[in-house]
């Protein structure tokens, strides 16, 4: 499959590559790791009149930082990084945990983090790590502008940059060293998006409760989304099985899936359930505020 | 010049870039079209037709090669029917030609063909080269850990028990050795 035929450039800085965004107004499309854009332009789904290749900009664009407050991801560092960054693994081990199970090694070894939250695949993987970390996107274009993930995912394949925005970094609020998380990715078979993905937080608090609960679910919706009801009604409970389950089955209730290779609508929904609860209980188990469960319960 | 239809206000004369490449030790440099397939560029361009194509859709890791840099990048497994060929201008490849040395095959090759890792042999070159990247990444790994390292690689011949036999083996010979190519 050969694609359109279209112009390439790569310029060296980023202020020239927004430069060129400006200049081709929408006709011109960013490549990062190339591993969405690539294949899509390929089926001739997606073809842009301009390539601007971001490839000078890594040794900018590629960095893992961490200080006292937050974690720093530059846009162009790729999932094999982030399965491998020894740094993330001590402060944000969700991060290598997800990146992990994201397609297969060659392709972990090209897609950036950064294309992927702004190529905004309703089942890709990060955008739903971004959402239950509260991770703030930061966008520039002569200027910086920073998006908190809510407000970055508008729909399918839609994100709330603009054309000549390039996402620079993702930032991560430092979670407390205690707190509990969980990472579920269901897929029909090896190396594929998820049928379901599921990113729980659980920062514990006194007396065995949990002081804050994040929820966030992916690939059932048009967008991922943020399970707010089952988030409060675990704030400031001691958790049980049972409440980690009823909490689940209210996340399935904002789930809309759509019928497809990967199922039914109606398994999908049950498939919601089945992976929040395994990911509260987890999570609920690294913060030290259950015991390991026996497996039928997880 | 060709402009496209439906208007490329902007985008001005369809032109062709320059890529300098290192394929198995060799410099070459072309100019080419931009949206000529790295894996194209290999067989057609290079003549190296032991990188195959199989999905042409990202899946199948029949293209597989191992590359290098140039932007902060060490040696890694890559599908090349997923690049433009531009993108690996500076970049160091090898393909599954650059693996044997002085007509010895590599302990990877060795040991496809000791364990018949192989029935038709499509996959192979890909399988190899995706074992290699891997190996490069956890050199002593368990049988578990081969099976995910090569998930990217499809076989549709050997049920891959004898692949995952002959990738232990090679890093068993490659450990002791102390080389990895
Ligand atoms: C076989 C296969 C399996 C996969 N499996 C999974 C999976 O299980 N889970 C998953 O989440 N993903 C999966 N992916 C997608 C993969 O993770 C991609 O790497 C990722 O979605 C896109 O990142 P990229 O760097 O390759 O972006 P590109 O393909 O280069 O770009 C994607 C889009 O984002 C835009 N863009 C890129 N970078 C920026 C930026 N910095 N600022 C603004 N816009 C930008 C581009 O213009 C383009 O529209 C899979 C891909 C393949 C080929
Ligand atoms: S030809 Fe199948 S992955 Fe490239
Ligand atoms: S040996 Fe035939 S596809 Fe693998």
């Amino acid at each position: 499959m050969i694609p359109r035929s279209f112009q390439y450039v790569a310029p060296k800085t980023l202020p020239e590559v927004v430069r060129t965004l400006r200049k081709y107004k929408g006709d011109a499309k960013l490549l990062a790791g190339g591993h969405s854009l690539v294949p899509l332009m390929k089926l001739r789904l997606s073809n842009p009149q301009v390539i601007v290749d971001m490839r000078h900009l890594r040794p900018k664009l590629a960095y893992i930082k961490s200080d006292g407050k937050e974690v720093r991801i530059g846009a162009l560092t790729r999932h094999a990084e982030i399965e491998h960054s020894a740094e993330l693994k001590r402060v944000l081990p969700i991060f290598p945990a997800a990146a992990e199970w994201i397609g297969d090694m060659q392709v972990r070894n090209m897609g950036t983090i950064g294309g992927s939250l702004a190529h905004a695949d309703p089942a890709s993987d990060w955008p739903v790590v971004a959402l239950a970390t509260d991770a703030t996107l930061v966008a520039y274009s002569g200027r910086t502008r920073r998006i908190p993930a809510v407000k970055f995912f508008q729909g399918p394949f839609t994100t709330s940059l603009k054309y000549y925005e390039v996402l620079t970094e993702i930032a991560v609020p430092k979670p407390p060293p205690e707190h509990g998380w969980a990472w579920k990715k269901f897929e029909r078979k090896a190396g594929d998006f998820a049928t379901v993905n599921t990113a729980v937080f659980i920062t514990p608090g006194r007396d065995g409760r949990i002081e804050r609960a994040s929820i966030a679910v992916g690939a059932v919706h048009t967008k991922p989304y943020r399970a707010t009801e089952s988030e409060r009604m675990l704030a400031g409970k001691v958790p049980t099985i049972d409440l980690l389950r009823s909490a689940a089955e209210k996340a399935a209730e904002i789930a809309e899936p759509a019928s497809d290779l990967r199922g039914s609508a109606e398994y999908k929904r049950e498939m919601v359930k089945v992976f929040v609860r395994r990911a509260l209980v987890e999570a609920c188990e690294r913060a030290n505020l259950i015991r390991p469960q026996v497996a039928e319960v997880r | 010049m060709a402009r496209r239809a439906g208007g490329a206000k902007a985008a001005g004369p369809l032109s062709k870039v320059s890529v300098r490449v290192k394929v198995n030790g060799v410099e070459y440099s072309h100019e080419v079209e931009p949206r000529l397939l790295l894996v194209h560029y290999i067989r057609d361009v290079l003549g190296l037709t032991g990188t195959h194509i199989g999905c042409d859709t990202s899946n199948c890791g029949a293209c597989t090669v191992l590359m290098k840099g140039p932007w902060g990048d060490e040696w890694r497994a890559v599908k090349s029917c997923t690049f433009f060929t531009p993108q690996v201008d500076g970049a160091e490849i090898i393909t599954i030609e650059g693996l044997a040395r002085d007509g010895e095959l590599h302990p990877l090759q060795k040991a496809f063909w000791e364990h018949h890792a192989l029935q038709c042999g499509y996959c192979t070159p890909g399988m190899i080269l995706s074992a290699l990247g891997f190996l490069k990444i956890n050199p002593n790994p368990t049988r578990e850990e081969i099976k995910k390292g090569i998930s990217g690689n499809l076989c549709r011949c050997t049920g891959y028990v004898n692949i995952v036999k002959a990738v232990e083996a090679a890093a068993k010979e490659m450990r002791e050795k102390g080389s990895w190519i």
